[in-house]
């Protein structure tokens, strides 16, 4: 076997260079990491932040707007700055429980590290067609939307001229507005759902500002055209989601652009048996970002998807700083509780946090979910077992919008040691949707 | 007389011409391949045409890739004969061609009393048929060897000489043997008008006309129609359409065994299998339809195979579904596979009829056709047949070292394109590369995989088009899914490359 298939050793190992990558790697940096390895698939760091031209990125974190490539620039500068080794165009095959990594690139060949700690950072795919079994052909010009947004801002060619777009998440809002200002015409905006999945701001400036129709409760029914696509069947659904008989229409096109959701990619994670939790479809972890797999860190959208980027850096910061602590040999102390989704609440992350020892200063812990429907003036309440011991209001609550919840460093040290529980109490709000 | 040592020539190469070849084979999917295969031992000059942009377009991309063991079919019908020669012969044959091939075995499951009756029919069936190896099991030993079968369950029919290929993958090698051994292969020609001539046939196409002294009509579904105007036997095809569910492949596959239930007139009825990919089959259904080329898919049928497949797999997930697709299936009126000479057509032969279990009997088909062919016209063998070309295993299934050696061989192994199914960029330019080599995106993902997993293409199609465009060198623009006007993209946002297509 050839020497570039014996393991070198590296203290922490960041797979993906996007805005996870990047933000873990600055991280584990600054927190004292000697040895830190990225490695970016992609030809450059950035992730899809580079594809996204558009503004409105970094307002949490830096306080101003900022294009997805400005916003990626500003984490490449600072990874330059501190000389982390980012090496892209390189693949990993493989990643073990025991944190052996396998890559591939055209420059290096085969290469293998035994990585002290290892995050991942790989971020999310479109779900394609196929996922929703839309009826009809199979022809040309049926993209996901980040396809079609990677084809127009970095390949510069336009997949299509008459657009209709399913689904009304954030990258097909974006893509309504992209097209048009390319010259396309977006017929309509379709959304099985009676509310949108995108961020209401998306909504205003990407199909009001624009007069594209957003159909709520409507979706894609058949998929014409032998060779390229000439049309598509639209219908309004009912409370169940099934078409409803008699409200089908014909709309000419040429292209369909699905934005119907995101999955973590979490193909390595799984070769390395890390442990996932059905409703994220991303790893379980704890309020450091640890995976069940000791000395596996898991951040940004691999891990849940987020709704924006400022949020996936500030998770990334601080799966770095906790991967570069294990690496050092430290090991986290005290029992674990459980975060379970109670009524309304789908997928709280971190599904796992350490009790605060008693020379601790905890610090607070932040728990993310999305609500299982609309809610207006919703409760948030937090169970200890069955106790509760915390509750916020929220005027709104959607899907579309991912919910946070801060556990204050008082309220942890007060912790009873049982599981604890986040509902959402709708009987205070309206529930839009029983999904 | 067309030179034959190009391999492919493709594109309108006829236009407004007429050539001569002595054998002239029509249709470019699996039977027409195998046939063009098996003819090109013959010291001949072969032609094949295809109506569309590359072979394994029609039936033989869009089955159920099931290797059947033969009990299905009547005792003394030509599907039972060739089915069983067919089998028998699989694994060796895909061995040749180096095409994937997993012998699997398969279960026919009865949920009653009756249905137990009619496996016991299939069992005497698949018996008088010469299929080797079947027996019946009872509950227990089922949940023992497929434990996620319905407990319902009460007995199977166990056929372990059951396999699977891969129908596509199979054609494309097939082809590329043909290739190797000089068969021409003609693209976007397809056979319009068949007429007799004193020796041999006069055959007019969208873009000329040919002449041969044979003719082997493996057209699928539109054997028929050629079929009719050369002879007064009148055959009819009625096409049937197949639907299906394509589950991605997980750590543990669910079944290891092709999973039926109890055949109805219409077919073998829903399946639950596995592919030689370890990706999962759901299907297929069985409707009647009036368009040879509708491949649409419906929300009814893909309905019913949900339903139907829950009794097999009572804990059926479709959480993981990564498509779904349809073929047409050319079924005969007379409910048989036709081959052999075409009546009162001297010089004429034909592979009609030619659906399940048409991949199986493939290579008995081909050479059923070519020894008639050889000896009515006592054709010489070529000196040298060459083997198939070599077609190297793919990065996804190699070992680490196997990896580290094709990296050393060509670097741009070390760059994975299609990152679903670890597809490498140098695959991708050699599946062009291949005798008859991959000319648009869904060519690459036939011969490489590349777009056939879980992200269906997302990532890695805009990189296949770039390397498409660079090899075959055309513009982007140019760059199609299946061929004709299934153009990938509309327009270049940069005005140089629009005002000058002919570069990039």
């Amino acid at each position: 076997m050839c020497d570039a298939v014996s393991p070198q050793k590296v203290d922490v190992l960041i797979i993906g260079a996007g805005p996870a990558g990047l933000a873990a790697a600055i991280a584990a940096k600054e927190a004292g990491a000697e040895s830190l390895l990225v490695l970016e698939r992609e030809d450059e760091m950035g992730g899809i932040l580079r594809q996204c031209i558009h503004n409105g990125f970094g307002l949490h974190r830096f306080k101003v707007e900022l294009t997805g490539p400005e916003y990626a620039q500003r984490d490449v500068l600072r990874v330059h700055e501190l000389g982390i080794d980012v090496r892209c165009g390189v693949t990993v095959l493989d990643v073990t429980s025991d944190r052996l990594v396998t890559a591939i690139s055209k420059q290096a060949g085969l290469t293998r590290y035994q990585a002290g700690a290892v995050i991942l950072a790989m971020g999310c795919r479109e779900r394609p067609r196929g996922a929703l079994a839309i009826p009809g052909t199979r022809c040309a010009g049926i993209f996901s939307a980040g396809t079609a947004q990677k084809f127009i801002n970095l390949e510069g060619y336009m997949p299509g001229k008459k657009v209709v777009i399913l689904g009304s998440g954030d990258i097909g809002l974006i893509m309504a507005r992209r097209m048009t200002l390319q010259g396309a015409t977006v017929l309509a905006c379709v959304e099985i759902m009676p509310y949108s999945s995108g961020l209401n701001r998306n909504i205003v400036q990407c199909l009001h500002d624009y007069d594209i129709p957003l159909l709520l409760s409507h979706t894609v029914v058949d998929i014409h055209g032998r060779e390229r696509l000439t049309g598509v069947t639209i219908a309004q659904v009912d409370h169940q989601r099934q078409p409803i008989t008699g409200t089908e229409t014909y709309v000419e096109c040429d292209t369909l652009l699905l934005s119907v959701g995101l999955i973590p990619e979490n193909e390595l994670s799984k070769k390395a048996d890390v442990p996932m939790n059905q409703a994220t479809q991303g790893a379980v972890v704890d309020d450091s970002l640890q995976t069940d797999v000791p000395g596996i860190f898991a951040c940004g959208n691999v891990l849940h998807v987020h709704d924006l980027v400022d949020f996936v850096s500030a998770e990334s910061f601080k799966a770095g700083k906790a991967a570069a602590a294990y690496a050092r040999g430290e090991r986290r102390k005290g029992k674990m509780i459980r975060v379970l989704d109670g009524e309304g609440v789908r997928g709280a992350t971190p599904q796992r946090i350490g009790l605060p020892q008693t020379d601790d200063e905890p610090e607070p812990i932040q728990v993310l979910f999305r609500p299982a429907c609309v809610y207006e003036n919703a409760v948030v309440r937090v169970l200890d077992g069955q106790k509760e011991i915390h509750r916020v209001k929220r005027r709104i609550l959607a899907p579309g919008e991912m919910a946070d919840l801060t556990l204050s460093p008082k309220l942890l040290g007060a912790l009873s040691g049982q599981d604890i529980t986040i509902h959402i109490d709708a009987s205070e709000g309206v529930c839009a949707w029983n999904s | 007389m067309l030179r034959c040592d190009s391999g492919n020539e493709r594109y309108g190469a006829l236009e407004g011409k007429r050539v001569h070849t002595e054998i002239l084979v029509i249709g470019g999917g699996l039977i027409g391949c195998a046939v063009a295969r098996e003819l090109s031992r013959l010291a001949v000059d072969i032609t094949l045409i295809e109506r569309t942009e590359d072979v394994a377009e029609g039936a033989s991309k869009a089955n159920s890739g099931i290797v059947h063991a033969g009990f299905d079919a009547k005792p003394g019908s030509l599907k039972a004969k060739y089915n069983v020669e067919g089998n028998r012969r699989f694994a060796a044959y895909c061995q040749e061609v180096h095409a994937p091939y997993v012998p699997s075995g398969a279960m026919v499951l009865a949920f009653d009393q009756e249905q137990r009756q009619h496996l016991e029919s299939l069992l005497s069936q698949g018996i008088q048929n010469g299929v080797e190896g079947l027996r019946i099991i009872e509950n227990a030993e089922i949940l023992a060897l497929e434990p996620n079968t319905n407990p319902a369950v009460q007995c199977a029919l166990l056929a372990p000489s059951s396999g699977l290929a891969s129908p596509y993958e199979l054609t494309c090698a097939l082809a590329d043997h043909a290739a190797v051994n000089g068969v021409r292969f003609l693209f976007d020609t397809q056979a319009i008008r068949l007429q007799k001539r004193e020796n041999g046939f006069l055959v007019t196409t969208n873009h000329g006309e040919i002449t041969a002294t044979i003719l082997v009509n493996c057209a699928g579904l539109f054997s028929a129609e050629l079929h009719n105007q050369i002879s007064t036997h009148k055959l009819s095809i009625m096409p049937r359409k197949g639907e299906y569910y394509l589950l991605d492949h997980e750590e543990k596959p669910v079944f290891s065994r092709t999973m039926f239930q109890t055949p109805t007139k219409m077919g073998k009825g829903v399946l639950v299998s596995p592919t030689g990919h370890k990706t999962m089959l759901l299907g297929p259904t069985a409707q009647q339809v009036e368009d040879a080329l509708d491949v649409a898919t419906t929300a009814e049928a893909l309905a019913s195979i949900r339903e139907k497949a829950a009794m097999t797999w009572p804990h059926m997930s479709l959480r993981t579904n990564i498509t779904t697709f349809a073929g047409i299936r050319a079924h005969e009126a007379g409910d048989d596979f036709i081959v052999g000479a075409t009546m009162d057509a001297p010089g004429a032969y034909e592979a009609i009829g030619i659906e399940s279990p048409g991949l199986t009997a493939a290579p008995a088909i081909a050479n059923a056709l070519y020894t008639q062919i050889a000896q009515e016209h006592s054709y010489a063998c070529k000196q040298a047949w060459k083997p198939a070309p070599d077609l190297p295993k793919a990065f996804s299934a190699m070992n680490l070292e196997e990896r580290a050696q094709a990296y050393a061989r060509d670097p741009a192994y070390g760059n994975i394109v299609c990152r679903c199914e670890q597809v490498t960029e140098a695959e991708i330019r050699s599946a062009i590369h291949r005798p008859v080599g991959a000319r648009h995106v869904d060519g690459i993902k036939r011969r490489t995989r590349a777009g056939m997993g879980r992200c269906q293409g997302g990532f890695c199609s805009p990189r296949v088009m770039e390397i498409l465009a660079e090899e075959l060198q055309i513009p982007m623009l140019e760059i199609t899914k299946f061929g004709g006007q299934s153009r990938m993209l509309t327009d270049s946002l940069n005005p140089s490359i629009k005002e000058d297509k002919g570069h990039v």
